[in-house]
Order: C-alpha cells, then structure tokens, then sequence
C-alpha cells in the first residue's frame, strides 16, 4: 500500500511517497523547534525512532514531551497559533512536505491520548472501525478487522460478547485499551503514546505494557512516560528531555534504555532517572 | 458484600456488619447545610418560584379576560376565520382565529426553513473554520460572534422596516420566479395570474427567518464549541478531515442541543408581532398560495387591531393572545422533552 499524494504545489517536485502497511516505520526528527505563539517551547531536538524499536520519551512536566510527540503526527498544527521548525521524516519522507496532507500523515501515524477518549456515543465495534470510516477506507470483513485490533490491543476476551456496547460504558482501562485498538485498526506503522497509562490501574498498566511488548514487532512505538519502571520495562531506547527555567525543552541525552538508566552520560539523567530531579 | 437496596438521594447505607443479625437498613443520613448555602438555596427557590408564579398569573390573567369573549364564540372561536366583533349590518358578531392561527405556524415554519440551513452554516464556520485572527492580529473569531449576537439586539420593528423598505422590493423578484418555475407545487403557484407578491406569507416568514438567524446561530455556535476537544482529537488523530470531524463528533455531540435551538426559534417566531404585522397584508381569507398577497398570524392580528371593537372586540384579543401563549408553552415543553430524550440517548 502506498500512500496517495495530495494536492502538489507548482513547482515542487513529487515527493517520494510514505510507504506504510503491515511494516513499521523509521522516524526520524531533525532540528526539531516548536513554538505557542512567541514562546519556543522545544529546541533542536534530533531523534531517531528506530523501525520496530520501542523509544520512551522521559523528562519532567512541561519540558514538551507532548508538544514533541504531537509534532511528529501533524496534530500540534490543530492548535491555533502553534508553530514549529525542522524536519520530521517516516521512511525517509518529509512528513510536513508541501504534497503532504495532514490528514494522511496522521492516518499512518496513530496517537493514543493520556486520557481515554474513545466515542462515547459509538459501539466498541464502531470505535475500532471508526478511523477506517473517517478515512473512506472499505474492507470485505470489518468483523475480522475489529477482533485482531482488540486481540492486539488485548481487550478481546474482555468485549468479545458485547461489542455492540457503547464505547463510554467500558471501565478507563478498557477505554484505553480501545483507543489503542482503534489506532491499531488502521495499521499505522508508527504509534505514539502520550502517558497512555496515567489514568490506569497497576494491572491495565500491565495489560498495556504487554500489548506494547506485543505490536513492536510490527509497529513503532513512541511513548511518554513519567513512570521510570515503565520506561525500562517497555522501552529499547530513551531520550530525556529537559527545559531549565524559562526555557526551551531540549533532548539532554539519548541512547539504549540499558545504559541510560545503567550508566548515563549526563549528570542530570543520572539524577532523574534515580529520582533524584525536581 | 452485598448492599441494601438502592441508596437514596441523601442518604448512605450503614456499613453492614455481616452475621450480628441486624437487619440490613439504610442510616439515615442528615446533610447540615451551612448559613450562606442556606440563603443561596432560598434566593434561588423563590426565584424560581416567583418565575414560575408569573407565568401562571400571566396565564390566569389571560384565561379571566378573555372570559366573555371565549364564552360567547365557543369553540368556534378556534375556526372562524374573519374577525368582526361587533354586529354589522344586522350580522352578529363574529371573530376567531382560524386563519391567524394557522398563519402563525405557517410563518413560523418558513422563518425557520429559511433560518435553520444558514444558522447552523454560520455556527459551524465560526466555531469549526474561521481562524482566531486575521493576519495575526485581527481578532476575526470573536468579532463574528459579536456580530452575530449585536444582530440579535436591533428592535423588530427595525426589522419591520428593513423588510418593509428594502427586504420586500428583493423578493418579489425571488417569489415571481418562484409561482413560474416551482408552481407545479401547489402552495407555490398564484391564483388568477395575481402578480404582486407583496405582503405575502412568505415575506413575512423569510423576515421573521431573518430575525432569527442570529439567535439560532448564537446558540448553535455555543453548542459545537462545547464538542470535547478530546474527541475531536481523537477523530483527527485518526485522519479524519475536518468535514469529518464535525459529521461525526461535532454534530452527534450537538444535536440535542440544536433540536433546543431550533425550538427556541421557533418559540420567538411564533411570538413575532410588529415585524410581521408591518410586511404581511393583513388577510382573513384562507390563503394557501404563500408567495402572494394575503396573510395573517396571531401577534400580527393582535399587533394590527388591539384596542378597535369595543369590549368584545378587546376580549376576543385576549383569547387569541392566550392561544398563542398555550401554544408556545406546549412547543417548548415539547422542546425540552425531546433534548432530554436525545441527550438521554447519546450518553
Ligand atoms: N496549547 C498550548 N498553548 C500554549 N502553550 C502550551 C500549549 N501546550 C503546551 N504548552 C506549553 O508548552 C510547554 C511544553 O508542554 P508539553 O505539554 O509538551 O509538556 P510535557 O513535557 O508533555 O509535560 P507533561 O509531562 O506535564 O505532560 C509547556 O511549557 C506548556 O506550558
Ligand atoms: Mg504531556
């Protein structure tokens, strides 16, 4: 499956499509900048999200982890008056190319949000279909479709007898856990969690984690975490983030989950990652 | 464990003790208000008794004066179309509302044919596509909601007169056009080659639509900015345009709230007097042909002829003004059972 072009700009020559489906993708950030208004709020940031490797982004509150992750699906644009520089590419294209459309990139690029936010007025069924809807996309047997998202989301067996349940009658976990079915639904090749696990119980977290544990090898995984434990248990890769008073978030070090929390570079990882920071 | 019954309101079960033999029973709870929640409470409950007092003495008042008039037309009073409340002629008198009643749903129907297409148009453009500011500076979002909400400010009778002067002369054209092409539908042809157009049902309908777009579209707008904005990411998070988004979250969201939108339109456009007293040629004649001369609706009649025909003829005002006040009373009770029922639904 390739993904279609959208409108080009005169002038500009064709990019190279976003090749996506059953494989995951590489992501990869360059010079990364956002800005709210006037306020630059993320500095510089260069990341590589490795295909099939789980990356955590970790680092205290405000220091623009979501702003970072939302950069990397085109849905910091939806904020009136936010900004952003540098170049973010899947697979090698430019995500925010002139020929690319928003609407697409994030089709490929699936979110699940710190809070539950399945519809509440649509069916389990018709929550895991709904991106399919939204994008007019048509498949033979929505049935199928809708038990391997909630078997990969590990909600299955939870739902399997009522799917034709509102999707706000389910408990947070499981709301979670439909969101990530949903996303799941459209085969991105990249999902981005943004504290998927925040609102969550000791063993939905569990579930979750092992439903991470169990798409990597097909998706690429971005997740935000404050939870140091989940970083280790769930991640390949760490990046800290940082920003000092009055400014900027920055990437203060990066690199394997092992060594960022076994043997940092960087005093101040060694400090957060202990527990020890603000 | 298992618990008691239903908890009612106020109250919270007892922690029950298993095996000591007690039957299982709800304590009583007692929740003491402090001293400002109590003078809340009571500011709020006379207030709202005081409203609901009002509107009873208002119906009261209404029933009491139209006593003598309601009791000499009986139940034709509903039918009879002319209004002549004094003996002409050796004639008795004879008055009603069967073409003034009728008038004013047909008014209000086409003031909210034409209103609630281009309300919910301007809300949704508002609230979903216009950007903050023009240019970065230009505070363009806010100023369109104060348009809209100053035009809900300007006087009837302004409208009145706009419609009269300027509204009128544009849509002769537009009902012209309308009887030659459309006249295969019925109430759009004009009998006997009648070519004026004026003081017509629907003029008066799409003024009385004018009025009301901007409270419609004020309402509505407020209704599709209150779309949880987790939802809407969640949509656009899932590649959804914005089309889409407001298809699928933006109106699923609104639509109890519209339906109260829509009937609160409808309550003041059954309400609208002086407006549509000025545009309509007041007609006691059953008129079906809606583009041409001839119409009539309760307020407008009231509006046109209160204080001529004597005592009868005052009276008589009064029963057809306590008509139109049950009426809208059942519209909006109507109204507001259908929004519970459609917010019931979709939570
Ligand atoms: N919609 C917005 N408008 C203006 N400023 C914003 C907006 N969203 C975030 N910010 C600012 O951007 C900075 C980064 O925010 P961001 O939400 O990315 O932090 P975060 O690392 O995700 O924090 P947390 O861990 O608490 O979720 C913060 O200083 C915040 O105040
Ligand atoms: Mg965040």
């Amino acid at each position: 499956m390739t993904m279609s072009l959208g409108r080009r700009a005169v002038g500009v020559p064709p990019a190279r499509p976003i090749t996506a489906g059953r494989e995951a993708g590489e992501m990869v950030a360059e010079g990364v900048c956002a800005w709210f208004g006037k306020r630059l709020v993320l500095e510089d940031v260069t990341l590589t999200m490795a295909r099939n490797e789980v990356t955590a982004l970790i680092g205290p509150s405000g220091c623009g982890k979501s702003t970072f992750l939302r950069i990397l699906n085109r849905m910091h644009e939806t904020i009136d008056g936010a900004q952003l520089a540098g170049t973010v590419s899947l697979n090698g294209t430019d995500i925010y190319g002139l020929e690319q459309r928003a609407v697409e990139v994030r089709r490929h690029i699936g979110m699940v949000f710190q809070r539950p936010n399945p519809f509440p007025a649509m069916t389990i069924a018709q929550n895991v279909l709904s991106g399919l809807r939204f994008n007019r996309l048509r498949v033979a047997n929505p049935d199928e479709v809708v038990e391997e998202a909630l078997v990969k989301a590990g909600l299955w067996n939870e739902v399997r007898n009522r799917l034709k349940a509102l999707g706000g009658d389910l408990s947070g976990g499981q709301q979670q856990r439909l969101c990530i079915a949903r996303a799941l639904a459209l085969r991105p090749s990249v999902l981005l969690m943004d504290e998927p696990c925040s609102a969550l119980d000791p063993t939905s977290t569990r579930r979750i984690e092992q439903t991470i544990g169990d798409i990597s090898h097909e998706v690429t995984v971005v997740i935000v975490t404050h939870n140091m434990q989940q970083a280790q248990r769930v991640s390949d890769r760490c990046a800290f983030f940082l920003a000092g008073e009055d400014e900027p978030g920055r990437v203060v070090e990066e690199g394997p989950t092992e060594q960022m929390f076994g043997n940092p570079d960087d005093p101040r990882t060694r400090d957060y990652v202990n527990g020890q920071f603000g | 464990m298992e618990r008691a019954g239903s908890v009612a309101y106020g109250t919270i079960t007892s922690e029950i003790r298993p095996g000591d033999g007690t039957p299982l029973e709800p304590r009583l709870v007692v929740t003491r208000r402090t001293r400002s929640d109590l003078w809340f409470r009571g500011t709020a409950y006379s207030a709202g008794t005081v409203v609901l007092l009002v509107l009873g003495l208002i119906g009261l008042f209404l029933a009491l004066q139209s006593w003598p008039a309601l009791h000499y037309m009986g139940l034709r009073f509903l039918t009879t179309p002319a209004w002549v409340p004094q003996s002409q002629h050796g004639h008795p008198a004879s008055f009603g509302i069967g073409v003034a009643g009728i008038g004013t749903v047909i008014v209000a129907v086409i003031a909210l044919v034409v209103a609630v297409p281009f309300s919910f148009g301007a809300a949704l453009f508002i609230s979903e596509y216009a950007p903050r500011t023009l240019l970065g500076v230009l505070p363009f979002k806010s100023a369109l909601t104060s348009v809209v909400d100053l035009m809900a400010a300007v006087p009837s009778i302004i409208y009145g007169l706009w419609g009269l002067l300027v509204l009128e002369p544009h849509m002769i054209g537009l009902s012209r056009w309308m009887s030659d092409h459309l006249g295969f539908i019925p109430i759009l042809k004009v009998p006997r080659g009648d070519s004026i157009y004026t003081g017509s049902f629907f003029i008066g309908g799409v003024l009385v639509g004018i009025m009301l777009l901007p409270i419609v579209t004020s309402l509505s707008r407020e209704i599709f900015s209150l779309t949880p904005v987790a939802e809407r990411e969640a949509a656009l998070s899932l590649g959804a345009s914005r089309a889409r988004v407001i298809r699928d979250v933006v109106l699923p969201f609104g639509k109890g709230g519209l339906v109260g939108a829509v009937m609160l339109g409808l309550g003041r456009a059954l309400g609208e007097a002086i407006a549509v007293a000025t545009v309509i040629s007041l007609s006691f004649v059953h008129n079906w042909h809606i583009v041409s001369p001839g119409a009539n609706s309760i307020p407008a009649l009231i509006a046109d002829l209160f204080g001529s025909g004597g005592k009868l003829g005052r009276e008589g005002m009064l029963a057809a003004g306590l008509v139109l006040f049950v009426f809208t009373l059942v519209v909006n009770t109507l109204a507001s059972v259908v929004v519970g029922r459609t917010r019931a639904r979709t939570r």
